[in-house]
C-alpha cells in the first residue's frame, strides 16, 4: 500500500543532492560505527600505559589519539557512535510506533477518548526529563533498559501529539467520510486511509526525532546518567573530552565531530525527505 | 426502463416517515433543535433512477447520509429506512460495514476530495473488493482495472498506478463511481456528482451514470439541485423544500405539468435557450425557512404566489393529485 508512496519518494529524494550527501554520510558513519573493531586492533577497554593522551596520528596504532587512561579514541570514538545511533534509532522507532497508534486512535475516535488521552499525554510530559530518568534510575537500577525506557517515554509523547493533529486535520475530509461509506470499520479506516496519509508528515518528524533523541541521550550521558563505562556513547566522550580540551583537545574533537556531523547529516536527510513524500509538490 | 407500474415490487430502498434533527448532544433535543428532515417518505424500485431535487439545506442529502449512517454523532433520527427488506436505522456498524460500499455505495459530490490522496487509484480500488468480496489482491485488481475500463479511462493500465491528484476532475468522478460499483451495488447513491465539474464534462458523467444503469441494473439515487441534470436520466424525481417532500412524479409530468407552486418556479428557473427574453433570468424570491423555526403551515407560504390564509395555518399533507402525481399543497396548479 504504501510502497508506491516510497518508491516516487526514492525518485525525488536522490534528485535532491543534499540529502544524498547527508544520506551517504550517514551510510559511512554507520558502516565505520559497525566495522571500526575490525578495521583497528585495540579494544575499547585496553589501557596502553606506553601512549597516554597520545595525539591523534597514523605513526602508531591509535588513529584518533588516546585518552588519559591511555584507552584507543578511533575505537572507542566509534564504540560511541554506535551506541548513540542504535539508541536513537531504536528509541526512535518504538516512540514512533507508539505514537501512531495513540495519536491516530485519540484523533479519529474523538471525544471523551480523545480528551483523556491527551490529558495523559499532558500529564506525562510535565515530568521534567531528568527527574525522571533518576526517577527510574533509582528504581531499576542502572541499565540500558532505563536509558531506552526513559527515551522512548519523552519522545513518544510529542509523536503522538503530532500524529493525533495530523488525523484531525484529516479525519472531516471527503475522502474518510467516503472510506466510511464503503463499509469501513474505525480500524480498517485508520490502517488503510489515515496512517498512509499521515505518513509523509510522520516519517519527516521521526528522521528529526531520532537526532533528538541521540542528542538527549548524549546529554543524559553526559550528566552520567546514560551509558555507564567502559562502555562509551558519544554523549560520555565529549564528557570526558570536555575535562581535557586544554591539555589534549582531540579527545572532544573526534566525538564531538562525529556527532555534529550525524545530527547535521540526520536533519538534513529528514527534510529532504519531506520534500520528496509530499507526492502533491513535485517541484 | 421498466414502465411497469413499479408499486407491484419490492422497492430497493424504503424510506418512511424520516426525520433528522442536530441537537445539543448534552442537552438532547429541545425546541431549539435543528430540524433537517422533517418527514420524508420514499421508495426506489430495482433498476430505477430517482431523483432528489432541492435547494441547498432542503435536507436531500441528509436523507440518504442517514440512510448510510454518515450523520454527525449528534443527529437523532427516527423513522425507517429499510434496504432490500432489511431495516438500516439501529443496525449495529459490523453489520452496516457489510452493506456499505457493497451492496449500498455512494458517489460523492467532490472527486476532488473523496480520494484518499496518498494511496494508488488502482490500490483504492481492489480494497473495496478485497475488503466485501474477500477476493486475493490479484483477482481484485483485475477486477478494478476492468471496471476503469468499463467507465471508460482512458490508458486504464497507468490510471490504476496514478495517485488522485494526478487524475482531472471528470477521471477522479468516474473512478469514484468505478469504486462505487465494484461490489455489483443494488443501490449507488450519487450525492450532486456532478457539481463540482465542467459543464462539459458533466454531461459525459450523466451520460455514464446512465450506460451504468442500462449495463448492471443498478437503481440510483440522484441528488441535484439542477433540475436539468436530472431531467435526462431520472424516470420519478421526489422535490424537497424544507425537510419535506413537496411533490413527486414522473419526470415527464413533473418537468411538463408540476403541480405544486415551487416544483413550478423551479422549472422556470432553469436557463432555457429558447425563452423570448434572454436578458433577464426568472429567480425565486426570497429564502427557505430557516431549519431551527417551529413549522406552522406550509414552509413554503412566504415566497409563494398562490399561498392564502389557509397556507400560513394548516400545512398541506402530500396527497395524491392524478395518477403520476403527489403535491403538497392546499392550491396546486393545474395541469
Amino acid at each position: 500500500m504504501s510502497s508506491g508512496l516510497w518508491r516516487g519518494a526514492g525518485r525525488r529524494l536522490r534528485a535532491n543532492p543534499a540529502a544524498m550527501v547527508a544520506l551517504a554520510v550517514i551510510v559511512v558513519l554507520v558502516m565505520l560505527a559497525l566495522a571500526a573493531p575490525l578495521l583497528n586492533p585495540n579494544s575499547i577497554e585496553a589501557l596502553d600505559w606506553s601512549q597516554v593522551a597520545t595525539a591523534p596520528g597514523v605513526a602508531h596504532a591509535h588513529w584518533f589519539g588516546t585518552d588519559r587512561l591511555g584507552r584507543d579514541l578511533f575505537v572507542r570514538t566509534f564504540e560511541g557512535a554506535r551506541t548513540s545511533l542504535a539508541v536513537g534509532l531504536l528509541a526512535g522507532a518504538v516512540s514512533l510506533t507508539l505514537g501512531m497508534g495513540f495519536g491516530t486512535i485519540a484523533g479519529y475516535v474523538g471525544g471523551r477518548a480523545d480528551y483523556l488521552m491527551m490529558r495523559i499525554i499532558e500529564i506525562l510530559s510535565g515530568l521534567p526529563l531528568v527527574f525522571f530518568v533518576i526517577f527510574l534510575t533509582v528504581i531499576l537500577g542502572r541499565n540500558g533498559y532505563v536509558l531506552y525506557a526513559s527515551l522512548v517515554a519523552i519522545s513518544w509523547l510529542t509523536m503522538a501529539r503530532i500524529v493525533r493533529g495530523q488525523t484531525l486535520s484529516i479525519r472531516r475530509q471527503e475522502f474518510i467520510e467516503a472510506a466510511v461509506a464503503t463499509g469501513g470499520s474505525p480500524a480498517r479506516v485508520i490502517i488503510k486511509h489515515i496512517v498512509p496519509n499521515v505518513l509523509g508528515p510522520v516519517a519527516v518528524y521521526a528522521t528529526l526525532m531520532v537526532p533528538q533523541i541521540i542528542l538527549v541521550e548524549s546529554f543524559l550521558s553526559f550528566l552520567g546518567l546514560g551509558t555507564q563505562e567502559p562502555h562509551a556513547s558519544l554523549g560520555t566522550l565529549v564528557a570526558e573530552g570536555a575535562g581535557e580540551i586544554e591539555a589534549a583537545p582531540w579527545i572532544l574533537l573526534a566525538p564531538g565531530i562525529l556527532l555534529a556531523l550525524l545530527l547535521v547529516s540526520l536533519n538534513v536527510l529528514g527534510d529532504g525527505l519531506r520534500d520528496a513524500l509530499d507526492v502533491r509538490d513535485p517541484g | 426502463m421498466s414502465t411497469a407500474a413499479p408499486e407491484l415490487e419490492q422497492p430497493t430502498l424504503r424510506i418512511d416517515g424520516l426525520k433528522v434533527r442536530y441537537g445539543n448532544s448534552r442537552r438532547g433535543i429541545d425546541a431549539a433543535s435543528l430540524a433537517a428532515v422533517r418527514d420524508v417518505s420514499l421508495q426506489i424500485f430495482p433498476g430505477e433512477c430517482l431523483a432528489i431535487v432541492g435547494e441547498s439545506g432542503s435536507g436531500k442529502s441528509q436523507l440518504f447520509l442517514a440512510a448510510m449512517g454518515l450523520l454527525a454523532g449528534n443527529a437523532r433520527i427516527e423513522g425507517s429506512v429499510r434496504f432490500d427488506g432489511e431495516e438500516l436505522l439501529g443496525l449495529p456498524a459490523a453489520a452496516l460495514n457489510k452493506i456499505r460500499g457493497s451492496k449500498l455505495s455512494m458517489v460523492f459530490q467532490d472527486p476532488m476530495t473523496a480520494l484518499t490522496p496518498h494511496v494508488r487509484v488502482g490500490v483504492q480500488l481492489a480494497e473495496v473488493r478485497v475488503h466485501h468480496a474477500a477476493a486475493t489482491w490479484r483477482a481484485a485488481e483485475r477486477s478494478a482495472l476492468d471496471m476503469l475500463e468499463r467507465v471508460r479511462v482512458p490508458d486504464a493500465p497507468r490510471r490504476m498506478r496514478e495517485y488522485p491528484h494526478e487524475l482531472s476532475g471528470g477521471m477522479r468522478q468516474r473512478v469514484m463511481i468505478a469504486m462505487s460499483l465494484m461490489c455489483d451495488p443494488r443501490l449507488v447513491i450519487a450525492d450532486e456528482p456532478t457539481s463540482a465539474l465542467d459543464v462539459t464534462v458533466q454531461a459525459q458523467i450523466l451520460g455514464l451514470l446512465r450506460d451504468v444503469r442500462a449495463q448492471f441494473g443498478t437503481s440510483i439515487a440522484l441528488i441535484s439541485h439542477d433540475l436539468g441534470v436530472v431531467a435526462g436520466i431520472a424516470e420519478r424525481i421526489v422535490v424537497m423544500y424544507a425537510g419535506r417532500v413537496v411533490e413527486t412524479g414522473t419526470t415527464r409530468q413533473l418537468l411538463r405539468a408540476p403541480r405544486h407552486p415551487y416544483t413550478g418556479l423551479l422549472t422556470r428557473c432553469a436557463p432555457n435557450l429558447h425563452a423570448a427574453r434572454l436578458d433577464r433570468m426568472p429567480c425565486l424570491e426570497g429564502q427557505p425557512p430557516s431549519p431551527t423555526e417551529p413549522e406552522i403551515g406550509c414552509a413554503f407560504a412566504p415566497r409563494c404566489p398562490r399561498a392564502s390564509g389557509l397556507c400560513r395555518e394548516q400545512r398541506p399533507p402530500l396527497r395524491r393529485i392524478d395518477e403520476h402525481s403527489e403535491a403538497a399543497c392546499h392550491h396546486p396548479l393545474a395541469p
